[in-house]
């Protein structure tokens, strides 16, 4: 038998046609179809029996109820709780996508102790037990030095519980320097106490509003509690209502507003002032309101009418007189107007007079405390422990004059943390020897990133509580991380802007993932370290029974329902509601020494021959612009108009572009008078001339690889501008130039 | 073309005789080796394939079907129930089990076993599911036992009348369960519970003229199961 080339041939053919008439092939190919469905990093959600559990957004101040949906013990949705009378069962992008701060790369898993330099990252994974007898050794040596006031604490939240604990904390210890945050929710609670003499929080009642008329406020960019906010602006069309968006940029919110007014960026108190010119001019204000109810009415008209006519307000914001006087109509006109302050998502505080005079305005249609207007909400004042006991360092301590120099100006105002390293640049000899900073992240919230930066490196020790690896917590020398939202209790007093007497409370639906400890219970355990007063001062177990304690018989009710609400309060009429001495709406605020209205248009800083355009941030629903930055799945969702990979796209008007000779996509050169950075352009006919429009909530230089590196943080590029009347940040831009890279 | 009576051959010098016995043993050894391909292949296809393609896997605990169906009311249904929301329980979790077995309640090794690795350290048992479909797939017992009124058998065979648990074949490939092909290679069905592929689904659901749109999208065609 001779087997040669036509064998091994025969042989091939007869197993080609045995393979196909065996099911070999055809099993294969259907088994690698399966496969090519089976990647191992395609996620495939846990079965099981589903359930729910109840609580407390607080990844911004908006207070949403959330409904997590549990399979097991893992969490595995976060949807808005459809019977929570804030956000009725929406949630928002950044809600949607909390579960990712849970299970993220960006925890900080463990108490870690900085072995390297500053910044480097290198850390010591410690106990607590060490962690914190380290800090209570530093803290009692501070006091022993008689030097209380030698520490400092930054946070992010001045509501609560936890803001008290903290506050608790440093007086007991004895220092002043506790700084809690600066937004436009506190620049309008300010405005609110100067001219009504009213402390507690302002809502606005939006749902029943038939005008809204928005100085900036990014209603469907975040302002607010922002399902709320977007919830009542789309139900508008039902209520007959009408929007109207004043802003310098074709935002979302000008987008779909029923009508959008253009005006110069920081100037929108004046045209408030401008519209109050036209009300007082033709008489359509509320006579009612400003005969029986009002004081200063004359001064301020009198300033009003001389300083703020339609032809020199339409010279400072563009809007034409025409325009002005309409609105005006239209506003005074209207059944239940209101007008809010704060610009794009109230980030910022602004001037306080920007506040003032929108205050005014409600004032003037007698918008106060009425359906539909601004609401004064009577401060829920459940937290009433007993003043703590200090002992004579304390007492020393506490005499030592702020370092954020909060009080030093006419009209005080609770926290300027801008201003604490502003006069630690000017001062070097006043830096605290710890800073504690807690649920904040200066380091990247805080205009003029760099200078913050290098002052912070001077400060000896720096302890940072919080969750994630931020900015901030990376050049710490101590990190002693506190449970995230969904692991832990808070009380979550007044979502911002809601027009009823609110507390949420928020409850831990997962048991801690990590070696991370409630930032409650750690200032009760430093407390005990540090013995004496301050202990006593502490008697809690935990912070849990403290909560239960301190919210007394609300408890049970806001375990069962997740909040507490007072429905039965309706709004306190003009008759008492005023507080100040004169007991009247005073337009011009008290304590003034004069009418606080010459300071409310903050130009942009720097020199316009060599900065000819203006640099203005604006806020977006899709990025997070807070302590905390974005979840991964929110950034998937922001388009190339914002940002393409790595890079930052700015708008930039189509005539101003052609006068740089800059095409679309380019790459170009963004000078500030206080940083340069390379950018990305986008020619847009939505953006006013002359402007150079970029996101915030971008270029983190922290967390993790989902948001680490991606575009640039406008705070590098703006310093901040101090008000006059209240130290407040009232920068809204900076003065900027752009060249083809 | 009849060159064989043709003594001077233009295509050679050999005889005609030796020609064709040289030509047809050639033949012969082609035919064997085809048949030798063939059948070589048809034994990997048929018998080497399906062997090297699955890999036996046994359950942790084997269960008695027999013995747990007499002991409860309801049959199937008391220990795989819908829950109040629609969904399907599927395997009963450790809990379930203990409300009879905190304790050992009978002789058996397996019982004891179970109770000392499961129960003692409260410990779920990683149950393998043999009827477990690829998660692009949305299956709702609801529809089919409630809606349809079908019978669990139809799918499941007669596993509820089982005293162990049967080898848990898994595809080294998809990493699914033998149990959804079907045990023959072949893909040839006697039962209806044979094989539950989704031509299977579809064939059902065509046969019964169920409902052809999906109820949650009102999209046709594949929508119906892959939402």
């Amino acid at each position: 038998m001779k087997v040669d080339r036509r064998s091994f041939l025969a042989f091939g053919v007869g197993g080609a046609a045995g393979t196909a008439l065996s099911p070999l092939p055809w099993k294969l190919t259907d088994d690698l179809s399966i496969w090519s469905q089976r990647w191992p990093w395609v996620p495939i959600p846990k079965d099981g029996e589903i359930r729910y559990e109840t609580s407390t957004c607080t990844l911004c101040p908006g207070g949403c109820g959330i409904a997590v949906r549990m399979i097991g013990e893992r969490p595995v949705k976060i949807e808005g709780r459809k019977d929570h009378p804030v956000n009725q069962g929406g949630v928002c992008l950044r809600g949607a996508a909390g579960l990712q701060y849970l299970y993220g790369p960006s925890r900080v898993r463990t108490p870690l102790k900085r072995v390297g330099k500053r910044g480097q990252g290198q850390w010591a994974r410690i106990s607590w037990e060490a962690a914190l007898s380290e800090l209570a050794g530093k803290l009692k040596a501070l006091r022993n030095d008689g030097h209380p006031e030698g520490l400092a604490c930054i946070t992010g939240k001045d509501r609560g519980t936890v803001a008290a604990l903290l506050k608790r904390f440093m007086t007991a210890f004895g220092t002043p320097n506790y700084f809690g945050p600066a937004t436009s929710t506190h620049a309008l609670e300010t405005a609110v106490r100067t001219m009504t003499g009213q402390e507690g929080p302002v809502g606005f009642d939006l749902e029943h509003s038939d005008l809204v008329l928005s100085f900036g406020s990014g209603l469907l960019d975040g302002w607010g509690s922002p399902v709320r906010v977007f919830k009542a602006v789309s139900h508008r069309i039902e209520r007959h209502a009408e929007v109207i968006q004043v802003d310098s940029r074709m935002s979302n919110t000008a987008a779909r507003a029923d009508r959008w007014i253009a005006i110069n960026p920081g100037t929108e108190g004046v045209l408030a002032l401008g519209m109050a010119h036209v009300i007082i001019a033709k008489s359509l204000y509320n006579q009612q309101f400003i005969n029986q109810f009002a004081a200063g009415f004359d001064a301020f008209k009198k300033i009003v009418m001389a300083d703020f006519t339609p032809d020199a307000v339409a010279g400072i914001t563009g809007a034409a007189p025409g325009v002005i006087a309409e609105l005006a109509e239209k506003f005074s006109q209207a059944k239940r107007p209101v007008a809010l302050c704060g610009r794009g998502r109230g980030m910022v505080p602004g001037a306080l007079s920007e506040s003032m005079a929108v205050v005014a305005l409600n004032a003037l249609v007698g918008g106060i405390n009425q359906d539909g207007g601004l609401r004064l909400l009577p401060d829920p004042a459940y937290i009433s422990w007993p003043e703590p006991v200090m002992d004579p360092v304390a007492l020393k301590g506490n005499q030592a004059p702020r370092l954020d120099g909060a009080g030093d100006h006419p009209v005080f105002s609770p926290a300027t943390p801008n201003r604490f390293f502003d006069q630690l640049r000017e001062n070097a000899a006043r830096t605290p020897a710890i800073l504690m900073v807690a649920e904040a992240n200066p380091l990247y919230t805080l205009r003029d990133t760099q200078a913050v930066e290098k002052t912070l490196k001077q400060i000896p020790y720096l302890v940072s509580f919080s969750s994630f690896m931020d900015e901030t917590a990376r050049q710490a020398d101590l990190i002693l991380p506190n449970h995230m939202f969904l692991e832990r209790f808070e009380d979550v007093p007044s979502p911002a802007g809601f027009s009823r007497p609110f507390i949420g409370l928020s409850r831990p639906v997962v048991a801690a993932s990590y070696n991370t400890r409630h930032i409650g219970d750690t200032l009760i355990d430093l407390a005990r370290r540090l013995k004496g007063s301050i202990a006593a001062a502490f008697r809690w177990t935990n912070y849990e029974t403290c909560l239960k304690e301190t919210l007394g018989r609300k408890w049970d009710g806001m375990l069962k329902n997740g909040y507490w609400m007072n429905t039965a309060a309706s709004p306190v009429s003009w008759n008492t509601l005023f507080k100040t001495r004169s007991g009247r709406f005073e337009f011009n605020g008290e304590d003034m020494a004069a009418p606080p209205w010459k300071s409310i248009h903050v130009a942009a800083a720097g020199d316009s021959s060599a900065f000819p355009l203006v640099f203005v941030p604006y806020d977006s629903i899709r990025l997070a612009s807070g302590s905390v930055g974005n979840a991964p799945f929110m950034t998937k969702t922001v388009p190339d108009t914002v940002l393409i990979k790595e890079e930052i796209v700015v708008e930039i008007n189509r005539e101003t572009a052609g006068r740089y000779h800059l095409a679309e996509g380019k790459k170009a050169t963004l000078a500030t008078p206080r940083g340069q950075v390379t950018v990305r352009v986008h020619l847009s006919d939505r953006i006013m001339p002359g402007l150079v429009a970029m996101p915030t909530g971008l270029g983190h230089t922290a967390y993790d690889d989902f948001l680490a590196g991606k575009g640039v943080n406008v705070n590098q590029l703006i310093g901040p501008a101090k008000d006059p009347l209240s130290g407040y940040d009232a920068a809204w831009g900076i003065r900027a130039k752009i060249t083809k890279a | 073309m009849s060159h064989s009576s043709d003594p001077v051959s233009p295509e050679g010098n050999e005889s005609p005789a030796a020609t064709s016995d040289t030509e047809s043993k050639d033949g012969a050894v082609i035919i064997l080796f085809f048949i030798i391909g063939l059948a070589a292949s048809m034994v990997v296809g048929w018998v080497v394939f399906p062997t090297l393609l699955y890999s036996k896997k046994y359950q942790p605990v084997s269960f008695n079907h027999t013995l747990h169906v007499k002991e409860v009311e309801n049959g199937c249904q008391s220990c795989h129930f819908l829950r109040k929301d629609g969904t399907f329980s599927g395997i009963p979790t450790l809990n379930s089990c203990k409300s009879c077995h905190e304790s050992v309640q009978g002789e058996t090794e397996e019982e004891a076993r179970f109770v000392s690795q499961y129960v003692d350290r409260n410990r779920e048992v990683p149950w393998l599911i043999y009827s477990r479909q690829p998660d692009c797939v949305f299956f709702s017992h609801a529809a089919h036992i409630v809606t349809a009124k079908m019978d669990c058998v139809t799918c499941h065979g007669h596993i509820g009348e089982s005293d162990r648990s049967p080898v848990y074949e898994v595809n080294r490939i998809t990493g699914y369960s033998r149990n959804i092909w079907g045990k023959s290679i072949a893909g040839i069905k006697h039962n209806s519970w044979d094989r539950m592929k989704m031509d299977d689904c579809s064939a059902c659901h065509v046969r019964e003229n169920v409902r052809q749109t999906s109820v949650q999208t009102e999209k046709g065609g594949c929508f119906v199961c892959h939402k």
